[in-house]
């Protein structure tokens, strides 16, 4: 019942979605997007992606909408400041759940 | 829970402090005129701390910032040959990195004293405790004090300058990584004027003066040899027999400065290794380092379900205390050794120490070993009492004698 | 070190302290010196749970208490992360030195942590959970044998001005509804820990959002 199971003699792993656990849970502020200033969306190709480049993560789709997987986003707002559009602005959890719903 | 042990009570100072704080402050009222080191976990804040009082004029010394631990060492070795007080401090893949200044240090007697944050060693990568850093430099022919608490870490700073300087042999002061580098509890900072009376200040046994011109450290080959002066000297290994001589003599030392410091400080440490409940016991537990602590937790549990357990809680490990440990474990039938430690293809090094010193003694105990605690695994005391009670089971079954250690951990 | 202080330095009391004074003569007497505590905090990183850890300690350590030991969760902490630390205090000197198992205190700074199996986890029968929530006990739905205290810090600290980097610091303030809880230590005895770990300019203000925090306390206690 051991951890032999896993026939490693070394301490290796694969690089894998979730390797450091479910990020999103260190988030204090969250990205919230205004669709209608995202470039991409508002010329509908793609352009620009600056958010999805910067994002250290890795937690933003190269898509129209963009699309932020929220169970890694840490909350860092790196996206926020590099959007030359400023369609992302970070909410505090707090706010975002008035009077204390979570 | 069993939480406390009404022997070590201390009197209260009113303040709290980590063990990285402690160890600055002893570094601090030890007056050490250099240091040199090299940051890394966690270790840090010891050296962070020095720098800010040397900043800020409270610690009148040379901070010289290094670029490893090589040299953190070499300019601390350096300076003392020129009859400062030096001081560094470091922890795991650094104490590996200076493992060759360490032979120089020890070689040329030189009375340097090092803090070793006691860490776990890659790989894989690990920043937590456990003691294999510091056992790895056993052999280096530096005395090797291990403390339980952050009392004891101030207090064994003050005493190991006192203790190089008198047998011009290197002094290791180590403490646990996080279990006491980063928790704070209460410790009695001792004050400055009863420190300068307990610790005279630093006399090299030779000092490189270009007034007095010398050689230091010259190849120097298997036989003695006649020097330009028509003096029969030491060859190599005649200063190997010295330094040999000098570990063996230390004990002496040892416990001579652990008295004083007693009668000064209310704490005295006139001893190799702490002594808990030995009187009566015929089980001993073995530790070192904040383990002995744990330990002694472990052994009350024992005793309130009927055995007769003390705990034998190694303070110095180099020159390690043969015959006190003999003394001390003359009433036991069996010793259970916990190391956080192993020397790969054989046992924990305190289990060998422990062993090596029962042979051709009257002590015939049954010796167990338990491997504990490596990479920061957190080590209850109610795993002691389940590893004690495993060990007198197996005994009573007829299982004396045991090849390998046994581990606690999950495999 | 802000903890090497030799002298405790007289005490200018402006109008945001005279309730934490009130309080600190009001509970001279009614302190509860029961045999131990075993405090486990949880916050996020950069929330300060470790610095409450320690204050606790050093302020138990001033009260009388032979034995306190403070120690964060060991490993890498990150910001926002959550994290974890212990405060163990005792009558006599702790020689337990592994990690918290059965805490008879669980304190949460971050009420979003409670949603974590792991946040109330040992906590012993008749122990205290307290968390810092705008809501009553009673509407935090959680099951289990243990009293609950709960206390708006984050409010107290934003109406005081007591926030960091945009963020309102509640480590101190939380400390309030420990001490309304629990009656282990004095508020005497945290003044003397706030003034040894703080600079002068910040003591007032943490004094102040303890006090506060402090009264708006709610407990719920089980039967």
């Amino acid at each position: 019942m051991g951890t032999r199971d896993c026939q490693h003699i070394c301490g290796e792993s694969s690089p894998a979605v979730g390797e450091a656990g479910k990020t999103g849970e260190w988030r204090d502020s969250f990205p919230v997007i205004d669709q209608e200033k995202c470039l991409p969306v508002r010329q509908n190709k793609p352009s620009c992606f600056l958010c999805w480049l910067y994002c250290p993560d890795a937690v933003i789709s190269r898509t129209i909408p963009i699309k932020i997987n929220m169970e890694y986003c840490k909350g860092c707002g790196i996206c926020a400041q590099v959007c030359p559009a400023h369609a992302i602005t970070m909410v505090h959890e707090e706010e975002f759940c008035p009077n204390g719903t979570d | 829970m069993i939480f406390v042990s009404k022997k070590i009570a201390k009197k209260a100072s009113g303040w709290i402090l980590d063990g990285n704080h402690a160890a600055a402050q002893g570094i601090k009222l030890s007056r050490v005129q250099v240091i040199a080191a090299y940051p890394i976990t966690p270790q840090s804040p010891v050296t962070e701390t020095l720098s800010e009082f040397v900043e800020r004029g409270e610690l009148d010394a040379e901070y010289i910032a290094v670029e490893s631990e090589h040299s953190a060492l070499a300019v601390c070795t350096s300076a003392s040959i020129v009859g400062a007080r030096t001081f560094t401090a470091t922890s795991a893949h650094g104490l590996a990195y200076m493992h060759e200044m360490l032979h120089w240090a020890a070689g040329s007697r030189l009375p340097v004293v090092l803090v070793c944050v006691n860490r776990a060693m890659g790989a894989p990568w690990n920043v937590l405790n456990d003691q294999q850093d510091s056992i790895s430099q056993r052999d280096t022919g530096w005395i090797q004090i291990y403390t339980r608490n952050n009392q004891e870490i101030i207090d064994s700073i003050i005493q190991a300058y006192k203790i190089a300087e008198s047998v011009y042999v290197p002094v290791m002061v180590c403490y646990d990584g996080y279990v006491l580098s980063h928790t704070e509890m209460p410790v009695d900072v001792p004050a400055q004027k009863d420190v300068d009376r307990f610790l005279p200040p630093y006399r090299p046994h030779t000092i490189l003066d270009p007034a007095n011109p010398k050689n230091y450290n010259l190849v120097t080959l298997a036989n003695p040899r006649v020097n330009a002066e028509g003096v029969l000297c030491h060859g190599y290994m005649e200063l190997r027999y010295l330094l040999q001589e000098a570990l063996q003599n230390s004990r002496e030392t040892i416990i001579r400065v652990g008295q004083e410091f007693g009668e000064l400080f209310g704490r005295s440490y006139a001893n190799m290794f702490w002594e808990n409940r030995l009187d009566d016991a015929d089980v001993v537990i073995v530790a070192m380092g904040s383990l002995a602590m744990e330990a002694i937790v472990a052994a009350d549990m024992l005793r309130e379900a009927g055995h007769k357990v003390g705990v034998l809680g190694l303070r110095v490990f180099r020159p390690f205390p043969k015959a006190d440990v003999i003394k001390a474990l003359k009433k036991s039938r069996l010793v259970v050794v916990f190391d956080k430690n192993i020397s790969y293809g054989l046992e924990g090094a305190t289990c060998s120490e422990i062993k090596s010193a029962l042979y051709g003694s009257s002590v015939s105990a049954v010796v167990r070993n338990f491997i504990v605690g490596l990479g920061g695994r957190d080590v209850k005391a109610r795993e002691l009492v389940d590893a004690v009670n495993k060990s007198l089971l197996s005994v009573k079954e007829g299982d004396l004698n045991k090849e390998y250690p046994e581990w606690i951990c999950d495999i | 070190m802000q903890l090497m202080v030799d002298t405790i330095e007289p005490v200018a009391f402006g109008t945001r302290n005279d309730s934490f004074l009130r309080l600190a003569e009001s509970q001279k007497y009614h302190l509860c010196m029961q045999d131990y505590y075993e405090i486990r905090w949880h916050g996020r990183g950069g929330q300060g749970a470790i610095t409450a850890a320690k204050i606790l300690a050093q302020a138990a350590y001033l009260e009388g208490y032979q034995g306190v030991t403070a120690a964060p969760s060991f490993g890498a902490e990150r910001r926002g992360a959550p994290v974890s630390a212990s405060t163990r205090i005792s009558p006599q000197t702790v020689m337990v030195v592994s990690q918290v198992e059965d805490p008879n205190v669980v304190v949460v700074l971050d009420h979003t942590l409670l949603k974590y199996e792991e946040i109330t986890s040992g906590l012993v029968r008749g122990g205290w959970l307290i968390v810092n929530s705008w809501r009553h006990p009673k509407e935090l739905d959680l099951g289990g044998d243990f009293n609950i205290a709960t206390a708006d810090a984050t409010r107290v600290c934003s109406s005081l001005g007591l926030i960091v980097a945009g963020l309102t610091v509640v480590n101190t303030a939380i400390l309030g509804a420990f001490i309304r809880a629990t009656k282990a230590v004095g508020m005497a005895s945290i003044e003397k820990a706030i003034r040894a770990r703080f600079p002068n300019r910040e003591v007032d203000i943490n004094l102040a959002a303890i006090a506060q925090t402090y009264e708006i306390t709610k407990l719920e206690k089980i039967r």
